[in-house]
């Protein structure tokens, strides 16, 4: 009896040796998760965090790089005019509680030109845009964007900051982070160097030392200093343009972010007092009955 | 428990009228008067935590139904018009996208619940049983669920899973072409994805009330684990409502906190950032990972060379649950007064977490980068493939070595005689 006992302990102990060796490696293993890209770079954005909310000037410069830059190449098929005048949007007014009334965004609708058919004959033809329309697609189709590209597509950017780890600052730090491409680094003029791309570069590094971070990325670098004149006055810089579009495009990923936090403020200290009253409830009903 | 005579006395005439035609009243009385053991701890609030995720489910899926559209060239984009345009569409999606890993979390405590405290024995093993009936629906029903928006991720994952059942020999192609409707995953899949995915949680339901009837019938477990004799029920039981009612109840809104954390403040933190990139076909995005509550399969599945061998050992991870009660051999139920098992459960619990980690990482990455190893037939020792490798077999182990042997080896602590040992004074345990 006795050694029966005292063998289930040393099985024990074994066991339990396992059981730390099994924790460590579990402790040791996140060390490693390391991709190719560099980490994106911390844009401080006011979206951040339980309570932010986003700035509608930034909005604003952001929506003039999107129109002025982005759009010449990508799409952004998700949004319409209307959009902008949405609470929380770039152009949102307590006045107009419709967007399509607000006349800001009749106006920046107008200025674009959509496809349509004459109602009477059927006839294809150009409009001016209502608030109703889509952004403009720079391109007919997908294959008719890829053509224009070198091949490459230009990824519709409606929900960018969503489709990419860290969106926001993953944007800004890609559009701000060219840099000369490091010598010994085997590329095509078709391809472009950007630290924050994601890939593996271990194919085409023929330099000295550790294959850098990053990836090629078919697209240009596509913000040049005072390339857009902010109506704001602010100073149009590459760091100063590549957060506004950052932020815009957070925006247009998520449009009810600022909706969704503030109702899980509601709702979140809702059920802590409901909690407090119904642990109030069980304590009175199971008082004095052991368990 | 089944010998649970009811105690329901119709007072009103039209209660009366309703007991002698149609007994729901009395049913629900039953139900509500059901004897429970008293010393019920907090994880035996999961099954009432589980018929609320069932439920939210279900309401938020039919909502959503009326505004998807089950097309290729539609669907992600009907599933955005959503999150933007319909009324409160933001809050439906992100409740049943993220009720989806709420229910995962629940349904694993859960079952971990009833593993530890040995719930699954006689005789609740048919409890047990179409539990796992129910859980292998549930997989099934996110799976396809997770196809749906038609990401990049919906996408691949539809292509990696189905392929799996290609790898059955001779019956496996056409089985797989029958499946997705076509030689390639396409509108026909998506279409039938959708039907199915709107029928399943219905034939779960159907299963919780065989679940529940079950109960009835066998009775609840215990943290004692012992069977509560005749004489000792008055003492040892109390009625459902209220005691457990306010507790399930008080358990509910925690676990609702946290849930309203994820949906209002981590929305897609569960989720992955290719399921917002439109599926395309032609373009395999650099790791195809399926949802987090299914990457211990995964691993599994990946951890055998053989394609085939890797789709039986996945299946049998979950196959193996279901012939539990007959695997452990102890004629103990709950793990307080087993030692020896409790540590082999906590080692297991382990490396469940273990699997789910290295089935979301690159099998041939090192587990520790810079040590050096050498290779072991087809991959190097120091890779996520071998730590994946040595974590099945003790999967495995657990159910097919540990519970048969430890159950005949084992010497348990002393079991109390009644469930009011361990908590009521000893004046009041007799009686």
């Amino acid at each position: 009896m006795i050694s029966n006992e005292k063998k289930t302990v040393s099985f024990r102990k074994i066991l339990v040796s396992l059981t730390a060796a099994v924790g460590l490696v579990a402790i040791a293993a996140p060390a490693m998760a390391a991709g190719g890209a560099k980490h994106p770079r911390e844009g401080n954005f006011s979206f951040e965090g339980p309570f932010g909310t986003y700035d509608q000037g930034q909005l604003q410069r952001g929506y003039k790089v999107y129109k002025e830059v982005c759009a010449s190449c990508h799409g952004m098929d998700l949004m319409h005019f209307r959009n902008l005048g949405d609470k929380h949007g770039p152009f949102w007014n307590p006045k107009y509680p419709n967007p399509n009334d607000n006349p800001v965004v009749k106006a920046l609708a107008k200025e674009a030109q959509v496809p349509d058919i004459d109602s009477e004959t059927g006839e294809a033809l150009m409009r001016d845009a209502t608030t109703a329309d889509k952004f403009p697609n720079p391109y007919p189709n997908a294959t008719a964007a890829a053509a224009a590209n070198g091949g490459a597509m230009p990824p519709d950017l409606s929900v960018m900051a969503k489709a990419r780890h860290d969106g926001a600052n993953y944007i800004y730090s890609l559009l701000s982070g060219y840099v000369t491409p490091p010598a010994g680094l085997k590329m095509t003029s078709a391809q472009h160097y950007n630290p924050y791309m994601a890939g593996d570069l271990t194919p085409f590094w023929e330099g000295k030392g550790h294959v850098p971070p990053g990836g090629f990325i078919a697209m240009p670098a596509p913000l040049r200093a005072g390339q857009v004149t902010y109506d704001d006055g602010t100073e149009a810089t590459v760091d100063q343009m590549a957060k506004d579009v950052a932020a815009f495009i957070a925006w247009t990923s998520e449009p009810k972010a600022t909706e969704r936090k503030q109702m899980g403020f509601g709702v979140i200290i809702f059920l802590l007092l409901f909690a407090g009253i119904t642990y109030a409830s069980y304590r009175r009903i199971w008082k004095g009955v052991a368990h | 428990m089944s010998d649970h005579e009811s105690t329901y006395v119709p007072k009103t005439a039209i209660e009366r009228w309703m007991d002698t035609r149609l007994p729901i009243i009395r049913f629900g009385m039953d139900y509500a008067n059901l004897p429970t053991p008293r010393n019920l701890n907090y994880w035996w609030t999961f099954g009432g935590i589980l018929a609320l995720c069932l439920m939210t489910q279900i309401i938020t899926g039919i909502v959503l139904a009326m505004h998807y559209t089950p097309n290729t060239a539609l669907a992600f984009a009907s599933v955005e018009r959503i999150m933007r345009d319909v009324n409160g569409g933001w809050l439906i999606r992100y409740v049943h996208a993220n009720g989806a890993s709420m229910f995962f979390i629940a349904v694993y405590l859960h079952m971990l619940r009833g593993l530890y405290y040995g719930s699954y024995k006689a005789p609740r093993e048919m409890i047990w049983i179409v539990g796992c009936l129910i859980f292998f629906l549930m997989i099934a029903t996110a799976f396809l669920g997770y196809v749906l928006p038609w990401g990049q991720m919906s996408f691949w994952g539809a292509e990696v899973i189905t392929n799996l059942i290609g790898a059955i020999p001779v019956v496996g192609e056409p089985i797989l072409i029958w499946l997705r409707g076509g030689p390639a995953i396409d509108n026909a899949t998506l279409n039938r994805f959708f039907s199915l995915h709107y029928l399943l949680p219905f034939v779960i339901a159907g299963c919780v009330v065989l679940h529940l009837w079950a109960l009835h019938a066998a009775g609840q477990n215990n943290p004692v684990g012992i069977l509560i004799p005749k004489d000792r029920q008055k003492k040892d039981m109390l009625p459902f409502h209220p005691y457990f009612t306010v507790k399930d109840g008080f358990a509910i809104i925690l676990f609702l906190i946290l849930f309203a954390v994820f949906v209002f403040y981590q929305p897609n933190a569960l989720g992955h950032a290719d399921n917002y990139i439109p599926a395309n076909p032609l373009q395999t995005p650099a790791h195809i990972v399926p949802e987090w509550y299914m990457l211990p399969f995964y691993a599994i599945l990946r951890a055998i060379p053989d394609k085939f061998g890797g789709v039986v050992a996945m299946f049998g991870a979950i196959g193996v649950l279901f012939v539990l009660p007959w695997l452990d051999t102890s004629k103990v139920r709950s793990m307080r007064y087993r030692p020896t098992m409790r540590t082999c459960f906590i080692i297991f619990l382990f490396v469940c977490f273990g699997l789910g980690w290295c089935g979301g990482q690159l099998p041939d990455a090192p587990v520790v980068p810079g040590m050096p190893s050498f290779n072991l037939f087809d991959g190097q020792l120091n890779s996520y493939l071998w730590l994946t490798r040595l974590l099945t077999a003790y999967y495995f182990i657990f159910f097919l070595v540990l519970m048969p042997f430890l159950g005949l080896r084992e010497k348990p602590l002393p079991v109390p005689a009644t469930i009011s040992e361990p908590v009521l004074p000893v004046t009041e345990q007799k009686g």
